[in-house]
C-alpha cells in the first residue's frame, strides 16, 4: 500500500522538479549558509511571484499548444502605460485597470490573428513581442518613469510583514492564482477544453469544442498575467522602466518546461510551473549569494531545462514499469 | 421510403477538379444494420463517408436520415443527429485519461455552490460502466491514452459514440495497423454496439475482417456502386472476384 503510494507519488511530474530545487537550494545552502538567512529568503520570496503569475499564464496556453514570446514586453508595457495614466492625472485605480484590460485585448489581438490567419503563435508573438517593446521604449523614449501609486493599491499589491513569521502579499496572489488556475484546469470543463485542444485539435474541433476560442482565451488570460507581474514589479519597485520584463519570456517558459508542461500542449500542471519558477529564482540568486558571476545563470537554467525534461521522462517511464 | 432506412444516400456524384470521384451512388443502412463498405483504393469508399459524415458536400444527389433530407454544412451538424465517424487515432487525445477522453466536450458538471465544476467521480463510473457494456474492462480510467494498445483505442472511441447514443457510427478502416488479436477485439466491440442497436459503416480493404460480422456487403469500384449483398447471398470468393474482375 505504501509503496503503491510511493509509485504514484513518483509518478507527478512535479516531484522530479521539487528534488532538483531542495538538492539546489541545499547545494547554495552548504556553500554559503547566508543563502538561507531570513533577508535572502525574504527577497526572494518577495520577486519570485513576478515571474511565477506571468508563467502560470503561459502554462495556461502552452498547454492548449499555443506560445506567447511577448509576455516579457507586455510585462514592461503595461506598468508603462499605467504611469503614463496616472501623470496625465487619472485615478490610480483606473489606470491600472484600464492597462490591465488593454492587456487583454493584447492577448485577444494574438489569439485571433493566429487562429484565424492560421499562423504560427510563435510568429505572432515575436511580433508582439517587438511591438509591446517598441511601444513602451517609445512613450518613455527609455527613460523610466516614477510609478507612485496610493498606499492601499501598494498594500493589496507588495504589502510584506516581516518578523518571526514573514509574509507577503505577493505570496498570497500566487497561491490564489495556483489554486484557482488549478481548479479551472483539472476540475472546470474548460480546463478539459485546454487540454482536449493542445492535445488533439482536430479530434476537440470533431467533439463540437471551438477551440480557437479556446486558445484565444487563453492568450487573454497570458497576457492578463503577464501585465499583472509588471504592476506588481513596478509596485514594488516605484518605477517603471522600458526594458522592465527583458527576457522574461525565456525564464517563463522555462519554469513552464521544467514543471513538467509539454511544448507540444495537451499536458501539463500548474504547481509543477510554480516549483519551476522557484528553481528559476533560486538559481538566480544563489550564483550572486555565493559570489559566482551572475553570468552563469542563463547558462545553468539552460542545464536545469535539459535535465529536468529528461528527469520528469525516465521517472515516468520507470513508475510505469514498476505499475506493469 | 422504407421505415428500416436510417440514412439513404441516392445518386451522390462527387468531382474533385477533373477526378470525377463518384459517379451516382445509391448507399443506404437500415436500423441496427452493419455494412461493409469495401473496395479497392480509389474506389470512393472514403469520399462517401466524407460526404455522409459532412467533411464534404455532395455535388449533386441526396441524403436521408430517418427519412428526412438533410444537408451538412460540417461534421458537427453530423454529429449532433448522430452519425460519428471513428478514425484510426483521429478521434482521442493521447495525453488525457480515458474518462476525460470519453467525455471530451460533454462534460458531466456539478453544482459547488455557485459554481459549476466537473464532477469526475460519475465521468469515471460511467466511462466505466460505458467501456464494461462493450466488452472492454479496464482497471483504471484515469489511464492515459498514451499507454492503451491500439485496439482499446479504437475501444474507447466505440464505447464514447455508444454511451452518447450514437444512430450510426462510422468506423474508417478501424483494424488498420492493428495486430490480430488487437483486430479480434476491435470485431467483438462492433458486435456489442449492433446489440445496442446502434447501426454501424465498416470500412475496409479486408474483406475478412468485415465478412464475419457484416449484415450486408456493399461494393465500389471507381466511383460507381458495382455490389450489394446480404451476407447469405454471397461469400468472400464471390466479393473478392467482384473487386479484382472490375
Amino acid at each position: 500500500m505504501a509503496f503503491r503510494l510511493f509509485i504514484e507519488i513518483l509518478k507527478r511530474k512535479e516531484i522530479s522538479v521539487l528534488v532538483i530545487l531542495l538538492i539546489v537550494i541545499s547545494f547554495f545552502y552548504s556553500l554559503q549558509p547566508v543563502f538561507l538567512s531570513t533577508s535572502n529568503t525574504d527577497a526572494l520570496r518577495r520577486i519570485t511571484p513576478e515571474l511565477s503569475i506571468p508563467a502560470l499564464g503561459i502554462t495556461m496556453l502552452m498547454i492548449t499548444g499555443e506560445f506567447d514570446l511577448s509576455i516579457g514586453s507586455v510585462f514592461g508595457f503595461t506598468p508603462i502605460l499605467a504611469a503614463t495614466l496616472m501623470d496625465t492625472g487619472i485615478n490610480a485605480w483606473v489606470s491600472i485597470s484600464f492597462s490591465l484590460l488593454i492587456c487583454c485585448l493584447i492577448g485577444a489581438i494574438h489569439g485571433i490573428i493566429t487562429t484565424k490567419a492560421n499562423i504560427p503563435s510563435f510568429i505572432t508573438t515575436l511580433g508582439g513581442m517587438l511591438i509591446w517593446r517598441g511601444a513602451a521604449l517609445a512613450i518613455t523614449g527609455g527613460m523610466p518613469k516614477y510609478f507612485h501609486v496610493p498606499p492601499e493599491i501598494a498594500n493589496i499589491l507588495t504589502r510584506s510583514i516581516t518578523g518571526s513569521i514573514s509574509f507577503h502579499v505577493q505570496e498570497l496572489w500566487l497561491i490564489t492564482l495556483t489554486i484557482v488556475f488549478s481548479i479551472i484546469l483539472f476540475r472546470h470543463k474548460f480546463g478539459n477544453w485546454m487540454l482536449a485542444t493542445g492535445g488533439n485539435k482536430e479530434a476537440a474541433r470533431a467533439l463540437g469544442i471551438n477551440t480557437s476560442k479556446v486558445k484565444t482565451l487563453c492568450f487573454m488570460l497570458c497576457s492578463l498575467m503577464a501585465g499583472f507581474g509588471g504592476i506588481m514589479q513596478s509596485t514594488r519597485l516605484a518605477a517603471a522602466l522600458p526594458n522592465q520584463g527583458d527576457g522574461l519570456e525565456f525564464d517563463a517558459i522555462a519554469a513552464a518546461v521544467i514543471g513538467g508542461t509539454s511544448l507540444y500542449g495537451g499536458s501539463g500542471t500548474i504547481i509543477g510551473t510554480v516549483i519551476g519558477g522557484y528553481l528559476s529564482r533560486v538559481i538566480e540568486n544563489g550564483l550572486v549569494i555565493i559570489r559566482a558571476p551572475s553570468y552563469y545563470y542563463r547558462l545553468y537554467i539552460g542545464i536545469i531545462i535539459i535535465i529536468a525534461v529528461i528527469m520528469n521522462l525516465y521517472l515516468q517511464r520507470r513508475a510505469m514499469k514498476v505499475r506493469g | 421510403m422504407s421505415e428500416g432506412n436510417l440514412v439513404k444516400m441516392v445518386d451522390i456524384h462527387k468531382w474533385f477538379g477533373k477526378v470525377y470521384a463518384l459517379k451516382g451512388v445509391d448507399f443506404s443502412v437500415n436500423r441496427g444494420e452493419i455494412v461493409g463498405l469495401v473496395g479497392d483504393n480509389g474506389a470512393g469508399k472514403s469520399t462517401l463517408i466524407k460526404i455522409l459524415s459532412g467533411i464534404y458536400p455532395p455535388d449533386k444527389g441526396r441524403i436521408y436520415f430517418e427519412g428526412k433530407e438533410v444537408k451538412f454544412s460540417s461534421p458537427r451538424d453530423a454529429m449532433k443527429i448522430g452519425i460519428e465517424v471513428i478514425h484510426q487515432e483521429l478521434t482521442v487525445a493521447p495525453l488525457m485519461s480515458i474518462a476525460r477522453n470519453i467525455f471530451m466536450g460533454r462534460e458531466i458538471e456539478k453544482h459547488i455552490g455557485p459554481i459549476k465544476l466537473l464532477d469526475l467521480k460519475r465521468m469515471r463510473d460511467e466511462s466505466l460502466r460505458a467501456l464494461n457494456k462493450i466488452g472492454l474492462f479496464m482497471r483504471d480510467v484515469d489511464t492515459i491514452i498514451e499507454n492503451l494498445s491500439g485496439g482499446e483505442r479504437q475501444g474507447v472511441a466505440i464505447a464514447r459514440a455508444m454511451y452518447f447514443k450514437t444512430k450510426l457510427l462510422i468506423l474508417d478502416e478501424p483494424t488498420n495497423n492493428l495486430s490480430v488479436k488487437e483486430s479480434a477485439k476491435v470485431l467483438e466491440f462492433i458486435k456489442e454496439l449492433k446489440n445496442e442497436g446502434i447501426s454501424c459503416v465498416f470500412i475496409t480493404h479486408n474483406l475478412y475482417h468485415v465478412y464475419p460480422i457484416a449484415d450486408r456487403i456493399v461494393v465500389l469500384s471507381h466511383g460507381k456502386k458495382v455490389g450489394d449483398f446480404k451476407k447469405e447471398e454471397t461469400s468472400i470468393e464471390n466479393i473478392t472476384q467482384i473487386i479484382t474482375s472490375e
